[in-house]
């Protein structure tokens, strides 16, 4: 959590906390574990009318932050989304209406941005492609010129809710740019496939594009030129993930800590043994760490300060790294318990360890830190 | 501790444009990383004469002890005000050797504890490198528990007379005062028989032996005190109530890391500064920079670094803010160690065999070697990280805390060592 929140943050977290505890109580998850969505309309509709997929939105647009500062904003959500394991498209969601906001045709803002907003749909953000392309920032698919329009053939997966998304942003290569495209889901030649997926209630699909053509009215920014929409779309998506992987690190510590003063084993609880003691403060070191880093990386986004990308990269690389070892950690203490289904651990166990999946794994960012140093030792030698 | 702050106070931007000015001024860049390295003694004093001159020239600039009230030559400004110092201070020469321990725990407690005239003599003398502070704690019979100290100090009337022994105090020979935690009373509870004193290192009964350390280091001494004498004045706090000096003193001292008392350059890195000894010089140097398993591990070094850049920011905030206990101060020096250790690690991994085995040309590679040699050094110095860890389990999680057998009796008591009997079996 950040230490220093405006009186309208504090009210803006409370709220949701509230909202959450509720309508994403532990019984409510298991209860959507077959659930095709994996959440209520109902319920994505009322968070979306409780702000979280406006913050980053221009007012213009129907938008607007809490603080004035969105990105902090949204880390806010996202870490009370990691506490409760919470279900719904938080960062396909927040990631499109951003790129919409800052580059969509007014057409596409009336006509989807303002529903996502609403809450009316879901959309999902077609960006990462399966193996042998599977490593952040590379993108194969191709977006080919097709009379006045744009035509896309091949396969991108994972989509975060790619099978009830009313559209899709899709990422595809253009010679040596970038460009994106909101393409209709229901757009002929677009077939979506469900995937499996570790978390309980986060939906994932293969989308395939056989020869889907597209009008230029489609385009998102420019043709060949969407390389900085989409960097800064891949900061704010990892900037939520951190945040929600803090969130749902700093419940499986309550959880376990609570466990640790109330289970006694040979007449003392496991609290007062100093072999567990010293795992639980290196265990709380990397919490705070993640904690620390998560914010870093937020602010650096907000104010798109010129080490926005090693700050995300840095956080999601600690946090991708730690985060698992704190959750593994939290089961370790617990014993057989703690590998059970019965118990609501995994549910957070789940949500770290998948977001340190998403939008490049703890090596694709260690990698990409190390690029980025040795631009910066060897100016001659461009980052990759 | 609390400032209270003037009501004129100088506008963060005024002091960081004025610091600004006068560091570019006259503060010359860093020249390589500034860590102690393996000098002649010498060299060693030629370094610790410029750091103290270094040091005046802050304080003639108006940039000393910018937390510290004005009245003890201090700036009396903010927490800000310290980031934008270190801000500045990015990429320059700065006083390290003088900042931890002199700065904090030193001057801290004398600024917490101390009388009028033992601030108003000493803190100035600190700010304006005139003093170099150093800590007499920890003692042969042991470091972790502080609170056991066997340095006796008896009242002769006006006058304290100390034996006894201190250890790894650094760089003792080269300064000039240093706070030193006695006993003064063996007949009460361990905790209630302490007293601290002002000792001078020239003082006639203080003996010093240079301890070589197994990376060739002599920076860390021993002490033998044999009826030292020093004045009442000395004494700081009330005689047998050394501990409650004595917890604000770890305190500082497991704070050193991110304590806004001692100036720290922004961008300094365990990774080491930018342009000289950094990871990817290094891995280009041993000829890995284009292996993708040396490249992971750049990565990993530094988002290890930043992230215990950002905690180092953030436990102060949460500490003065009370969000945090201060007991939280054990996470940044747990964090420090686990993250130096990596680091030590990563860096003996990228130098290559040479790390072990090298020629005269390859004396870089060897410094990594050296590095991975004595790595645990930063998991002991300053506390160790099992008292770090303790600390954290049972002040800040309040976990039960460890069944110690020194409650409820006379210090006196306590056993210090195995029963003779135990002693003679161990040893058949």
């Amino acid at each position: 959590m950040e230490l220093e929140l405006t009186p309208d943050q504090d009210f803006f977290v409370a709220t949701t906390r509230r909202f959450l505890e509720d309508r994403a109580a532990v019984g409510v998850l298991r209860g959507l574990r077959d659930d095709e969505r994996g959440y209520d309309e109902a319920y994505w509709r009322q968070g979306c009318e409780l702000g979280w997929t406006s913050l980053l939105v221009a007012e213009a647009d129907g938008g607007g932050s809490i603080s004035g500062r969105g990105v902090e904003d949204l880390a806010l959500v996202a870490f009370e989304f990691g506490r409760h394991a919470s279900p719904g498209p938080l960062v396909a969601a927040n990631v499109v209406a951003a790129a919409l906001s800052r580059s969509g045709t007014e057409a596409q803002k009336v006509e989807v941005l303002q529903r996502i907003l609403a809450g009316e749909v879901v959309v999902g953000w077609a960006i990462a492609e399966p193996p042998p392309n599977d490593r952040l920032g590379h993108v194969a698919l191709e977006a080919v010129p097709s009379g006045k329009g744009w035509s896309l053939t091949g396969t991108k997966a994972a989509v975060e809710a790619g099978g009830v998304a009313s559209h899709l942003l899709v990422t595809a290569r253009t010679g040596d740019g970038l460009t994106q495209l909101l393409v209709p889901a229901d757009a002929p030649g677009v077939v979506a496939t469900p995937m499996h997926s570790l978390d309980l209630t986060r939906r994932f699909s293969t989308v395939t594009f056989d020869g889907t053509t597209v009008p230029a009215s489609a385009l998102v920014g420019e043709a060949g030129g969407a390389a900085g929409d989409v960097a800064r779309q891949l900061r704010l998506a990892n900037v939520v993930l951190c945040a929600e992987m803090t969130g749902a690190m700093d419940k499986a510590m309550d959880i376990t800590i609570e466990w640790a003063f109330d289970r006694y084993t040979f007449g003392r609880p496991l609290a007062s043994y100093q072999a567990l003691k010293h795992r639980f403060a290196d265990m709380k070191t990397w919490l705070e760490a993640s904690q620390a880093v998560t914010d870093g990386a937020a602010t650096a986004v907000q104010d798109d300060a010129d080490d926005a990308d090693e700050a995300v990269s840095a956080a999601k690389a600690y946090i991708g790294h730690h985060g698992p070892e704190v959750v593994h950690e939290c089961v370790q203490m617990h014993g057989g318990i703690g590998v059970t289904f019965e118990h609501d651990l995994h549910l957070y166990v789940r949500r770290v360890v998948l977001d340190a999946a998403l939008h490049g794994t703890v090596n694709d960012h260690r990698l990409r830190l190390a690029d980025i140093l040795e631009a910066r030792e060897n100016p001659e030698r461009p980052a990759a | 501790m609390t400032t209270t702050e003037p009501v004129d106070i100088e506008t963060v931007e005024d002091f960081r444009e004025r610091a600004r000015k006068f560091i570019r001024e006259n503060v010359p860049p860093a020249e390589g990383p500034q860590v102690a390295g393996n000098l002649s003694d010498e060299e060693e004093l030629a370094d610790v004469s410029r750091q103290r001159q270094l040091q005046r020239l802050l304080y003639d600039g108006g940039l000393a002890g910018v937390l510290v009230p004005r009245e003890y030559g201090g700036q009396g400004l903010t927490l800000d005000h310290v980031r934008a110092l270190n801000e500045e201070m990015a990429g320059r020469q700065y006083p390290f050797r003088l900042q931890v321990p002199g700065m904090t725990p030193c001057m801290t407690i004398l600024l917490d504890f101390g009388t009028e005239e033992q601030k108003r003599q000493h803190v100035p003398a600190i700010l304006r490198g005139d003093e170099i502070w150093m800590q007499m704690l920890s003692e042969p019979s042991g470091g972790s528990d502080v609170a056991g100290a066997q340095t006796t100090a008896l009242r002769d009337g006006d006058e304290w007379v100390l034996n006894g022994s201190k250890v790894w105090t650094t760089g003792a020979w080269w300064s000039d005062w240093a706070l030193c935690l006695t006993r003064t009373n063996v007949d009460v509870e361990k905790h209630r028989g302490l007293t601290v004193f002002m000792v001078p290192f020239d003082i006639e009964g203080l003996e010093m032996h240079r301890i070589e350390m197994l990376n060739g280091s002599k920076e860390f001494c021993q002490e033998f005190l044999t009826d030292v004498r020093i004045p009442d004045s000395y004494r700081i706090g009330e005689v047998d109530d050394g501990w409650t000096l004595g917890t604000r003193w770890m305190y500082y001292e497991r704070s050193y890391a991110s304590s806004p008392y001692a100036i720290l350059p922004a961008g300094s890195s365990l990774e080491g500064d930018r342009g000289v000894g950094t990871m990817v010089s290094l891995a280009a140097r041993s000829g890995r920079l284009r292996d993708p398993a040396a490249r992971a591990l750049i990565g990993e070094a530094h988002a290890e670094s930043i992230a215990l850049a950002h905690l180092s920011k953030r436990l102060p905030k949460a500490i003065m803010t009370r969000k945090m206990t201060e007991q939280a101060a054990s996470i940044g020096k747990l964090m420090y160690a686990l993250v130096r250790r990596r680091l030590m690690t990563i860096g003996w991994e990228l130098a290559g065999p040479t790390a072990a085995v090298w020629g005269d040309d390859d004396a870089d590679l060897g410094e990594r070697g050296v590095n991975f040699l004595s790595r645990q050094v930063g998991e002991i110095a300053g506390g160790t990280t099992e008292m770090a860890r303790n600390v954290v389990a049972e002040r800040v999680l309040g976990m039960p805390r460890e069944k110690t057998f020194d409650k409820g009796v006379a210090f006196r008591e306590i056993p210090k060592g195995p029963p003779a009997r135990a002693r003679e079996e161990h040893q058949s």
